[in-house]
């Protein structure tokens, strides 16, 4: 814990990014009071601006543009946080045996992954989903995403490890008597955590990123409630023609500043965890 | 002799300030020498007692997080007298390589890959005088083989030159303009034995025909023994004896100097040595008084508390000990064998 | 599988490493260790040293003896197995228990977002040394054995220690497992001076009272005299002169290692160098000489060395690669040894 409030009062990057996760954490939470549930259609009055009674107004479905923006973010980290998940997972997993067990396993897993990097995930996304259209759920999309973003990551963490095996700490883990999973697990991970933290980033902006592209394609669940859903029902009715600019501007604004909060808390964080500047503190103390 | 380089009660600390934590590193505080003109002086000292700073603070190199907290440097040319730490860096950069040249450690690795050697030096040259190719390159012959370097390495590449020939390329690329000052930052250093060697006499001619003056930083006792003319000891960031090399190797009196030169393996003694007790101070928090005591075997009180100047005890021959300038029989009697 | 007598700890013979060097379109052979042959004996404890200079094969030399390299060709045996033909497995129930190494850059050895006593845990849990509730004892007894103790150290990082410290707690981990040999490579060549002769102490007495055997490899000559009790002098790939310390750097028969024990820089003006040394200019020219390697540089080369690959000639209680030591051209030996004697007053 100290290590966040070290965080907090030196590093303006951290601060900020943390405090705009802090407001979309709190939008998640409040999620679960939502007075309106999500696909409850004209319960309040429609096309209304932003009011004292609905902070950001309302849509042409009769929905409070503020209670579904708590829902949407809720369901779009879900799907992104499943797709880093799984496609982090794999990635390291893949680079780093890749990488240290070198040889025909190298060979054999770069191959794999060298062919699924040249496939084209937009495409090929947007035709699992018009194929799958009806059946397709949000979890389903998330696990769908995290089996598209694993392959570059995995060449980079390979990379990694490839330079990190050369080094003689290594070498004193394999004299000491560890077995390979302990060296990788022990040894070499903590290298890669600022790097990781980077591209778990990365990884959230694919995913939201996507998400959203596919929602406002129409290609998504769109009865469940996901900040890329919101922007297609807007788009539907029409929401910038007709002056109701709310409806748009709420879940664009969202995914704006979580991407943002993420990215800021990321550098922060690197910025303490690299190994550089983490001597410079170790030394300090010593 | 002249002095060509006059340093008085230079003091450059490391201030550092990150998530809280201050921190400030004593690494030169308060040195004062004088670098007499065309001699090798000899800076000797192991890793951690400011050697780099030093050198650094002599070049007007220095940038934060390392900051001259007193004292001055100044070079004393013929023709200019020049306060090195407020120059602004055009002039600093016009200075270097023509009056004042650097051979930094590891120097093997600074030529350029691609490009020929005699197109190196020409780049070189080109850049600090007009010179036509056919010039730089007639210029570059001669240096060479003035300097015992065969003319074959003109056509290589680096890559294609052995590292112990790389190194002495580079020394000639540093001071073919035969500048007045020439720094040599640990220039044998991970070098293998024989091409230390080649190194060493490199500089002896390079000193014999052009009469620079050079200043040579190097933990190893033995370069100093066979290239330098003076030698002057760090320990901590303060100076603890100067002499010539002679005395300083037969003679020395600070107990740092005497240890440092019985702990050295010799090729015709397998008698046990002994080593230097404990481990130098870490400079964010030297000990008080002589920052030599909690390790020196003849430490009195006074050492504790109050930290001893540079006082000649013979002409040419400083040393900074409480013991050895107040009580000179208390040292003889003392068992440092 | 044959189960030779171990009265040999480690046993080198016409060990070679051949590496691949590929330049565009052709590859070139580059051999790193040529015929290497030399024995340490398991009756007791000895210290033998490699010595040579970059480029002269020692490193190489130790990673096959550490299993980290693959020999090319040659026999490369410990306690009578092949060192080669074990598998990651066996090696680890039996070989890196009774071979450890030390590395050259204690700072290196040890991970620096980890804290130092990490290594010495891991390697008494894997070789299972010592009983969970003894582990700490067990420690303790081993620092001690290099001039450390468990409360220095405990849960320090190793930025927060001296090169000294450092280097000791890597002969500490060493230690742990019990071995019969350590394979230091450059231990101290890192160190301060003054701090080298702490550690180098610490080997000496290491030997004695933990009777372990250690392969030293270094380019510094005035250390190996110092403590080592035989000596292999390698020069790009071959060992050109080999046996006790005392005789090969006494009396240096190689016209190399004269050069080297020459050009070593004494702490004294009065031993001065005199004579001006020649320097190699390519590197591959050496290696890719015929006959002798040190022809392009040596003050006594003849027409047959130039050609002809020496053999390895035993005279004066050493081995010698050089014809100068052949019967054929005994006489020629004889200027060499008056040199020997003027380069020593």
């Amino acid at each position: 814990m100290k290590v966040i409030r070290d965080l907090f009062r030196y590093s303006p990057s951290f601060r900020i990014g943390a405090s705009i996760l802090t407001v979309v954490l709190v939008l998640v939470v409040m999620s679960f009071f939502s007075p309106y549930a999500p696909d409850q259609r004209r319960a309040v009055p429609r096309n209304e601006p932003p009011s004292q009674e609905h902070i950001l107004g309302t849509t042409s479905t009769g929905q409070d543009v503020f209670w579904m923006l708590t829902f949407g973010v809720r369901n779009t980290l879900i799907v992104a946080g499943i797709a880093v998940l799984i496609g982090r997972s794999i990635g390291v997993f893949l680079g780093m045996v890749s990488g240290y067990l070198g040889g025909k396993i190298d060979r054999v897993l770069s191959s794999i992954v060298d062919s699924f990097i040249v496939i084209p995930r937009l495409p090929l996304v947007i035709l699992i989903a018009s194929i799958l259209r009806g059946q397709m759920t949000l979890f389903g999309l998330g696990i769908l995403l995290g089996f598209l973003d694993w392959a570059y990551p995995s060449k980079r963490y390979r990379a990694q490890i490839l330079s990190l095996r050369e080094r003689e700490f290594t070498h004193t883990g394999v004299f000491a008597g560890m077995n390979t999973f302990k060296i990788v697990s022990q040894e070499h991970l903590p290298f890669l955590i600022p790097f990781l933290l980077a591209d778990v980033v990365s990884g959230f902006l694919f995913a939201i990123g996507f998400e959203v592209t596919l929602a406002v394609l129409g290609l998504s669940d769109l009865n469940a409630q996901s900040i890329g859903t919101m922007i297609y029902w807007g788009n539907y009715y029409q929401a910038l023609l007709t002056n109701r600019i709310w409806v748009l501007a709420a879940p664009i604004t969202a995914s704006i500043l979580i991407v943002v909060g993420f990215y800021l808390v990321s550098i922060g964080l690197s910025g303490y965890l690299d190994p550089r500047t983490r001597l410079a503190r170790l030394q300090l103390k010593g | 002799m002249p002095t060509i380089v006059e340093v008085k009660d230079l003091k450059a600390y490391y201030h550092t300030h990150a998530y809280g934590v201050e921190r400030t590193v004593k690494a030169v505080d308060g040195i004062t020498l004088n670098i007499p003109e065309g001699q090798v002086y000899g800076i000797a000292g192991e890793s951690g007692c400011g050697k780099s700073t030093l050198l650094k603070v002599l070049l007007g190199a220095h940038k934060p997080p390392l900051y001259i907290v007193d004292g001055t440097v100044r070079y004393l040319f013929d023709d200019a007298q020049i306060a090195t730490l407020s120059l602004d860096q055009n002039t600093l950069r016009e200075l270097r390589w023509k009056q004042v040249s650097y051979i930094p450690q590891g120097s093997m690795h600074v030529l350029n890959p691609v490009r020929r050697i005699e197109d190196i030096f020409h780049d070189f040259v080109a850049a600090h005088q007009q010179v036509t190719k056919a010039e730089s390159t007639e210029l570059t012959r001669t240096y060479l083989r003035e300097l015992g370097l065969p003319e074959k390495v003109m056509a290589a590449y680096p890559h294609q030159l052995s590292g112990g020939m790389r190194q002495r390329v580079t020394i000639a690329l540093a001071t073919i303009l035969s500048p007045k000052l020439i720094f040599a930052d640990e220039p044998t250093t991970a070098l293998d034995v024989i091409v230390q060697r080649g190194v060493i006499q490199i500089l002896k001619e390079i000193k014999r025909r052009e009469g620079s003056t050079f200043i040579l930083i190097t933990h190893d006792l033995g370069v100093h023994a066979n290239l330098a003319d003076h030698i002057a000891v760090l320990y901590a960031g303060k100076l603890v004896e100067e002499a010539d090399t002679r005395t300083i190797l037969k003679n020395p009196r600070h107990p740092y100097t005497k240890y440092l030169i019985q702990s050295l393996p010799r090729l015709d003694d397998r008698t046990t040595r002994i080593s230097i007790p404990g481990r130098p101070p870490a400079l964010d928090n030297p000990p008080d008084g002589c920052r030599f005591h909690p390790r020196c075997p003849l430490a009195i009180d006074k050492c504790r508390t109050v930290d001893p100047e540079m006082i000649a005890i013979q002409p040419g021959h400083r040393v900074a000990c409480h013991v050895v300038t107040e009580a000179p029989e208390e040292v003889s009697h003392a068992a440092t064998a | 599988m044959q189960q030779q007598p171990s009265s040999e700890l480690l046993r080198v013979e016409h060990l070679t490493k051949i590496f691949q060097i590929r330049h565009g379109f052709s590859t070139r052979e580059f051999r790193a260790v040529d015929d290497a042959s030399f024995t340490l004996t398991a009756a007791k404890p000895e210290i033998f040293t490699i010595a040579g200079e970059s480029g002269s094969g020692k490193t190489t030399l130790a990673r096959m003896v550490l299993g980290m390299e693959q020999p090319s060709s040659g026999i490369l045996q410990y306690k009578g197995r092949n060192i080669a033909d074990l598998s990651l497995g066996e090696k680890r129930a039996w070989f890196f228990k009774e071979v450890q190494p030390v590395f050259q850059d204690p700072f290196a050895a040890f991970s620096p977002l980890k804290k130092i006593d990490h290594y010495l845990y891991e390697t008494v849990h894997n070789y299972k040394m010592a009983k969970k509730s003894e582990t700490d004892d067990y420690v303790n007894e081993v620092l001690q054995q290099v001039g450390l103790t468990l409360a220095e150290v405990r849960g320090r990082y190793p930025n927060e220690l001296s090169g000294g410290q450092a280097q000791r707690m890597a002969v500490a981990r060493a230690l742990l497992t019990h071995p019969s040999l350590i394979v230091a490579d450059e231990p101290v060549s890192m160190l301060d001076a003054s701090l080298r002769m702490s550690v180098v102490n610490m080997f000496r007495d290491l030997k004695e009272q933990q009777q372990v055997s250690i392969l030293y490899i270094t380019h510094d000559l005035a250390t190996a005299y110092y403590f080592a009790d035989r000596i292999a002098v390698m020069l790009r790939g071959w060992i050109v002169e080999e046996g006790p310390v005392e005789q090969v750097l006494g009396v240096p028969l190689h016209p190399y290692t004269q050069n080297l024990k020459e050009s070593i820089p004494q702490a004294d003006p009065d031993h001065a160098w005199s004579s001006e040394v020649d320097l190699a200019i390519l590197d591959t020219d050496e290696y890719t000489r015929k006959g002798c390697r040190y022809a392009g540089r040596c003050p006594h080369v003849m027409d047959v060395c130039r050609h002809t690959e020496p053999p390895n000639v035993v005279a004066q209680g050493r081995t010698v690669k050089c014809f100068l030591y052949t019967e054929e051209h005994a006489a020629d030996a004889a200027p060499v040894q008056s040199a020997v004697e003027s380069s020593n007053d």
